[in-house]
C-alpha cells in the first residue's frame, strides 16, 4: 500500500535545442493528489505526456502501478486516464455520444458502454445536456465532459494537465469538487497547474518544477514553512514608509517588499519575534501603523521564491 | 487457437471493432449535424448545374455527343477526390483538439484510428457518390454498357477513393492543425480541374497537357467513361494512363496504398515520440 503508484526517475527529454526535462524525479503515493507546479515551459506537460505513454523519454524511466511506460505501454494505458488542457472530445457529437464512443474504444461491451455513459453523466451533473452536441456546451461543461471521459475505465491514476486553465471561478469550483470525489473513491491524481490556489486546495503533496527538474517537494504547509511567516504592515501615513522600512529590515531583515504606497510586507525568520515587539519598535520610531498582521505565506509567495532561485533548495 | 496466433487475432479483431466504432462516430456526427448532410446533397446539384448547364451551354463535345454525358464521369472523379480533403480536415481537427492524444492514451488498437477514419470515409463516400449518380440520372446521364462494366466502374471509383483517403490521413497527421487544414481545402479544385474531367486535354499547352494527362483524376475519369460507355474525346498521341485508364487507376491506387498506409500508421503511432 505504501508503494508509490507513479514513479519517475531521471527523466530527460529534449525537443531540438530545448531541454524540456533534465532529470525529473517524481513519486506519488497511491490514493493521493500530487500537484505539479511550475512556470510556463518548466516541463509540466512534457512530464505528463511521458507518464501517459504519449511520448518516450530520451533517458530515465517511469512506472505506473509497476508497469514501465515505454515497454509496457499497453498495460499502463489500461490503468490511466488523461484529461488535458483542451476539451479532447468530438464537438460534433453529443455528450452521451462521446462517452459511448470512448467507452466502446475502451473495449467495453455496447451495453456496458451505454450504462457507464449514463452513470457518469448522472454523477457529474451533465445529464440535462447529455443529448446536445458538445459544440453548444459552455467551457466548463466541456472540460467536465473531458474529465469524465477519462474516467470511463475507472483509472487507477488520473492525469490532469491544467484542468481549469481558462475557466471561470464557478466552473473551476465544479471541476475541483469532481476531483475531490474521485480521490475519495481512491483514484490517484497527478495534477499540473499554474494556479497555486488550485494546488493548495486539492493537493496532498506538491512538486515544484522549474527548468525540467523538481526543485522542491512537500505538503503545501511544509513548503510554506520553508519561507517562514509573513508580516504585513499598513501605515496611517505613507510618508512613514521609509522609517518603517528601516525598522522592519533591522528586525526581520529578509525579503522586504513594498506592497502599496502605505503598506509593507516582510518575511519573518522562524519564530523568535513576537507581534508585540514589532509594534513597540515601530512606535518607538514614531511610525503610526493602521494595521499590523502576521500570516502564513501564500503558496504564490513560496512559488516565486523557489522559482527565482537557480539552484535546487532540497 | 494456439497461444501464438491468439494475441494476433485478438489485435486484429479489436482493430476491426475499434474501426467500426469510429465509422459509427462519423454516422453520429451526420445525425447531429443534418446541415452537413444537406450540404452533401446540394453540392452535386450545384456542380451539375454549374458545369452541365452554365459552362456546358457553350461547350461542344468534339465528335458530337451530350456534354452532360461527357461531364458526369468527371464529376464522379471530383467526388472521389474530395476524400483527401475531408479526411485531412477530420484528422487534423482530432490532432489539434487533443482527441488524437486521448485515443493514444487509451488501450485501443493502435492502427484502428487511421483504419477507422478511412473506413468511415468510404461510407460517406459511397453516400456522396450515390447522390452524384442520382443527380446525373436526373440530367440524362446513364451507363450504357450493362451491369458488369457499370459495377466495375463504381468499384474502381471506391477503390481509388479508399486509397486517396490514406493520403488525407497522412497529410492531416503532418499538418496537425485544423485551421491550416481548412486553408488547404481549396487546393482541391485546381487539382481536380487540371484534368480531362470538364474539357478534353488535347487543346491544352503541352506542359499543362502532360500534367493533366498524368493526373490520376484524368485516369479515373477516362476509366469511368470507358466502363459507363460515355463519350470520351481524345486527339493526337494519347498518353499511356488515358489509353489504359483502368490499369492506370489500379496502379495509382496500389501505389498510394503502398506508400501512405505504412507512412500514416507509423506517423500516427510515433507522434510526439
Amino acid at each position: 500500500m505504501t508503494d508509490p503508484i507513479v514513479v519517475a526517475e531521471g527523466l530527460h527529454k529534449s525537443f531540438g535545442d530545448t531541454h524540456a526535462l533534465r532529470g525529473l524525479d517524481l513519486s506519488v503515493p497511491r490514493g493521493t493528489v500530487c500537484g505539479v507546479l511550475g512556470p510556463n515551459g518548466a516541463g509540466k506537460t512534457t512530464a505528463v505526456q511521458i507518464l501517459a505513454t504519449l511520448s518516450d523519454p530520451d533517458a530515465g524511466h517511469a512506472r505506473i502501478a509497476g508497469y514501465d511506460v515505454v515497454r509496457e505501454a499497453g498495460k499502463v494505458r489500461e490503468r490511466i486516464g488523461l484529461a488535458g488542457q483542451y476539451a479532447a472530445v468530438d464537438e460534433k457529437l453529443t455528450g452521451r455520444g462521446n462517452l459511448r464512443m470512448f467507452g466502446r474504444l475502451s473495449h467495453l461491451s455496447r451495453r456496458e458502454a451505454h450504462r457507464r455513459a449514463d452513470e457518469l453523466l448522472e454523477r457529474f451533473g451533465l445529464m440535462d445536456a447529455a443529448d446536445r452536441p458538445v459544440a453548444g456546451y459552455s467551457g466548463g461543461m466541456r472540460r467536465r465532459l473531458d474529465l469524465i471521459t477519462s474516467l470511463i475505465l475507472r483509472p487507477e491514476v488520473l492525469f490532469l494537465d491544467e484542468p481549469t486553465t481558462g475557466l471561470d471561478p464557478r466552473s473551476r469550483g465544479e471541476i475541483w469538487a469532481s476531483v475531490r470525489e474521485l480521490v475519495a473513491d481512491g483514484t490517484t491524481v497527478l495534477l499540473t497547474t499554474q494556479y497555486l490556489d488550485e494546488a493548495d486546495r486539492l493537493a496532498d503533496d506538491i512538486a515544484v518544477i522549474d527548468h525540467g527538474r523538481v526543485i522542491a517537494t512537500g505538503t503545501p504547509d511544509e513548503l510554506k514553512a520553508t519561507i517562514g511567516d509573513r508580516l504585513d504592515v499598513v501605515l496611517e501615513d505613507p510618508a512613514a514608509l521609509g522609517p518603517a522600512a528601516d525598522v522592519l529590515s533591522a528586525l526581520a531583515g529578509t525579503d522586504l517588499t513594498t506592497t502599496g504606497a502605505d503598506r509593507l510586507s516582510v518575511a519573518l525568520p522562524g519564530g523568535g519575534l513576537r507581534l508585540a515587539d514589532i509594534v513597540r519598535e515601530l512606535d518607538r520610531a514614531g511610525v503610526a501603523a493602521a494595521d499590523v498582521s502576521l500570516r502564513r505565506p501564500t503558496l504564490d509567495e513560496v512559488f516565486l521564491r523557489l522559482t527565482d532561485r537557480k539552484e535546487p533548495v532540497r | 487457437m494456439t497461444a501464438l496466433t491468439s494475441p494476433m487475432s485478438r489485435r486484429l479483431r479489436w482493430t476491426f471493432t475499434d474501426g467500426l466504432t469510429l465509422v459509427g462516430r462519423e454516422l453520429g456526427r451526420l445525425r447531429q449535424n443534418p446541415g452537413e448532410l444537406i450540404a452533401a446533397l446540394i453540392f452535386p446539384a450545384i456542380m451539375v448545374v454549374l458545369f452541365g448547364y452554365v459552362f456546358g451551354s457553350a461547350i461542344q463535345v468534339p465528335g458530337g455527343g451530350n456534354y452532360r454525358e461527357y461531364l458526369m464521369p468527371g464529376l464522379f472523379s471530383m467526388v472521389i477526390f474530395s476524400a483527401v480533403m475531408g479526411v485531412m480536415v477530420r484528422v487534423a481537427t482530432d490532432a489539434s483538439r487533443g482527441v488524437m492524444d486521448r485515443f493514444r492514451s487509451m488501450p485501443m488498437a493502435r492502427s484502428a484510428v487511421p483504419f477507422g477514419q478511412t473506413g468511415a470515409d468510404s461510407l460517406t463516400g459511397l453516400l456522396s457518390l450515390a447522390i452524384m449518380v442520382g443527380a446525373g440520372l436526373l440530367v440524362g446521364w446513364q451507363p450504357h454498357r450493362g451491369l458488369i462494366p457499370t459495377a466495375e466502374a463504381f468499384l474502381l471509383l471506391m477503390v481509388l477513393r479508399y486509397a486517396l483517403s490514406w493520403v488525407g490521413v497522412y497529410v492531416g497527421l503532418v499538418v496537425k492543425n485544423d485551421q491550416v487544414a481548412d486553408q488547404m481545402v481549396p487546393l482541391f479544385f485546381p487539382v481536380t480541374m487540371l484534368s480531362n474531367s470538364f474539357i478534353p486535354t488535347g487543346g491544352m499547352p503541352g506542359w499543362l497537357r502532360f500534367l493533366a494527362d498524368w493526373n490520376p483524376v484524368s485516369a479515373m475519369t477516362a476509366a469511368s467513361r470507358e466502363l459507363f460507355g460515355n463519350p470520351s474525346v481524345t486527339s493526337g498521341d494519347v498518353a499511356w494512363p488515358l489509353a489504359h485508364p483502368v490499369a492506370a487507376v489500379l496502379l495509382w491506387s496500389a501505389a498510394l496504398l503502398v506508400v501512405f498506409v505504412p507512412l500514416s500508421v507509423r506517423t500516427y503511432q510515433r507522434r510526439g515520440r
